[in-house]
């Protein structure tokens, strides 16, 4: 047996043992190095090319500093009207999502059996193994006038809805989408809550909607919050829903920077367009922040 | 009512009458089951008003489910429960005259103390001012008025403790339901809210039910407590009667601990501090035999001895550790073990009656 010291990796490990900062910055250098150059930078680099523009003749960019697309956004209506569609619909689905995912999630944690709480969150997760193309034209199949809504509808002899290229459509889309994201933050922040404060607040002499109320809600409100951040995001970034199912006028922040940047060749103003969804998510995660939802992921 | 001057906040509870000889509580026949497992198996209880109650036994003696029972937060397979003369059997735990501590406190972490205690004031809507008084109040009484602004978790256990009394006093309750609330505490804080609950149910005289397996602090605290075993209740009465007359050998080894001898009366339980140890025979109309010691544990006041009987069996004796000097003992010694025949307490088989 060799003397403590003496080979190499041994050496080596005593090293790192006694200067932990060493060990800190050999285990973390190689990902923030591919953080800094592959994500941050390229972000750098289209930040500022949202201030810079296009010669309309050649389509070369030209470097100089510019405000002309951030004036283009906000006073030509379309897309003041694509960023204000984009925007209220991340807010309309959130809100939905959250409408759905507390009594799902307060079942889920507190009222069902363990075996159930195995089934029901297999079945909740299970989509998200599925292609997201695969979902949407599943909606579409159920929405269109020909789809499976329609059919049954008739066959009960209800007035048939058109759903499909619409605004509800995507609403509808969109909430189903992102419900999962929803759902497991709520219901670990519903898991954390002890029995016992519902006992007590019982025993104070709430009944169940005032302990809802005042005690479930606010101690879950971080879950509700993180898990906002998820559908918020995931609506305001998205440019698949609104092109299969979305109308013709559904466009959303994605659809015109796909658009500005492959179709008009106009990188700056994709950049600009992108920079106006940063700042609208950059709002959201500092609201998010003040809410507490950090503490709880 | 003996404290306060409102009545206000506890429209379920049956106060106006005051005769004493109405019991606080009343259970008759109270089972309740798990799974098909017996929990709680017919019990009959009858608690005075004003009472300090305990309830004792090992986990699964069905202590906590009785209590729980009594709270609300179980629903009863057979049986009544009468709060004062008020059947509440079927009632909601929030529709019942009764609060509870519980015993991991279940504060609500996102309120401060003084919203802890006042929450049950704002849920039956006491009127701002009345609610501010009251909190201040029972802060004042648990001694916690200095920390009314602090979240639960800026708290330590004892002051947590505290909090959770106060939160459940303010409603002014007539029966006050506590689930083991100070064992999450060390031993010194334990032994000091001892001292400290006994003294905010005197100055408030309401019911306490207490659910403790800590024999010793059933023992300081209660002026009836009551056996629990199996979901039965073994033996109830005084702490001195159950200590000193238990009814079964159960009882007897639960609540402290006590030595098995056989007399010419039967079985019988000699406790450890009635046993004398000495190197000399025994003397005339002394009970005993010899053995010799295998175990010394200085425990501070006492000094407890195990000694191998010669017959096979071991006893075990406590021995102050006075300044008077006597003689002291070692593992190996030889001793001769002594009782009086009126330190003996026969164990009749059945265990008496419950009330």
């Amino acid at each position: 047996m060799a003397s403590p010291a003496n080979s190499l990796t041994q050496r080596t490990g005593a090293v790192l043992w006694r200067r932990p900062w060493l060990r800190g910055a050999l285990t973390l250098s190689p990902p923030l190095l591919w953080f800094l150059i592959i994500y941050l930078a390229s972000l750098a680099v289209m930040l500022v090319t949202a201030f810079f523009s296009t010669d309309a003749l050649t389509g070369n960019i030209s470097h100089q500093w510019t405000w002309s697309n951030f004036s283009q956004i906000v006073h030509q209506s379309v897309y003041a009207s694509i960023v204000l569609r984009t925007l209220t619909m991340a807010v309309v689905v959130t809100i939905t999502d959250i409408i759905i995912a507390l009594p799902f999630s307060f079942f889920l944690a507190k009222v069902v059996t363990w075996r159930w709480r195995q089934f029901l969150l297999a079945l909740l997760l299970l989509p998200l193994w599925a292609s997201y193309l695969a979902k949407v034209y599943a909606w579409i199949n159920i929405l269109s006038d020909k789809g499976v809504l329609p059919g049954i509808e008739s066959r009960l002899g209800l007035p048939t809805t058109h759903l499909a290229y619409t605004n509800v459509a995507m609403w509808i889309v969109f909430s189903y989408l992102w419900l999962p994201f929803m759902i497991v933050p709520v219901y670990s922040a519903f898991e954390r809550v002890p029995d016992s404060l519902m006992e007590a607040s019982s025993d104070l002499g709430a009944g169940s909607w005032r302990t809802f109320r005042w005690v479930l809600i606010p101690m879950v409100l971080p879950g509700i919050v993180a898990g906002s951040i998820f559908t918020f995001s995931l609506t305001l970034g998205d440019f698949i829903t609104p092109l299969l199912i979305g109308g013709s006028s559904s466009n959303f922040i994605g659809n015109a920077i796909y658009d500005s940047a492959l179709n008009g060749g106009n990188l700056p103003f994709a950049a600009a367009l992108a920079f106006i969804s940063i700042i609208i998510m950059g709002g959201y995660l500092l609201m998010a922040r003040w809410a507490g939802a950090f503490e709880a992921l | 009512m003996r404290w306060g001057s409102k009545t206000t906040g506890q429209p379920a509870s049956p106060r106006g009458v005051n005769g004493s000889s109405q019991p606080g509580i009343t259970l008759r026949g109270v089972t309740k089951r798990f799974g098909g497992q017996l929990a709680v198996h017919d019990v009959d209880l009858d608690i005075a008003q004003g009472e300090f109650f305990t309830m004792l036994g090992p986990s699964g003696s069905g202590k906590t489910t009785l209590l729980r029972l009594i709270a609300g937060f179980e629903v009863l397979d057979a049986g009544t429960i009468i709060l004062e003369g008020v059947d509440v059997t079927g009632l909601p735990p929030y529709q019942r005259g009764v609060n509870t501590v519980f015993q991991d406190y279940a504060l609500f972490p996102h309120f401060s103390v003084a919203q802890n205690v006042a929450y049950g004031l704002r849920v039956r809507r006491v009127p701002a001012s009345e609610r501010r008084e009251r909190v201040e109040r029972v802060l004042d009484m648990v001694r916690m008025s200095a920390f009314a602004d602090r979240r639960p978790t800026q708290l330590s256990g004892g002051q947590r403790q505290r909090v959770a009394l106060a939160r459940a006093i303010v409603n002014e309750p007539s029966v006050l339901l506590l689930d083991e609330p100070l064992g999450a505490l060390d031993l010194k804080l334990r032994q000091e809210m001892q001292v400290e609950l006994k003294r905010i149910q005197r100055q408030i005289g309401i019911t306490f039910i207490y659910v403790t397996h800590d024999q010793e602090e059933a023992l300081t605290m209660s002026d009836r407590l009551a056996v629990f075993r199996d979901g039965t209740i073994e033996q109830i009465g005084h702490p001195s009667e159950v200590y000193e007359q238990p009814a079964s050998e159960f009882v007897a080894s639960f609540v402290g601990t006590s030595n098995v001898v056989e007399t010419n009366l039967g079985r019988a339980v000699v406790r450890p501090e009635k046993i004398e140890l000495s190197s000399t025979s025994l003397a005339s109309g002394e009970l005993g035999g010899t053995g010799h010691i295998t175990d010394v544990a200085y425990l501070g006041m006492v000094t407890r001895y195990t000694v191998a009987m010669d017959e096979g069996h071991t006893m075990s004796a406590v021995r102050q550790n006075s300044s008077l000097e006597r003689q002291t003992f070692t593992i190996g010694d030889r001793v001769t073990v002594a009782w009086k025949l009126h330190d003996a307490f026969p164990l009749t088989n059945q265990s008496i009656a419950a009330g």
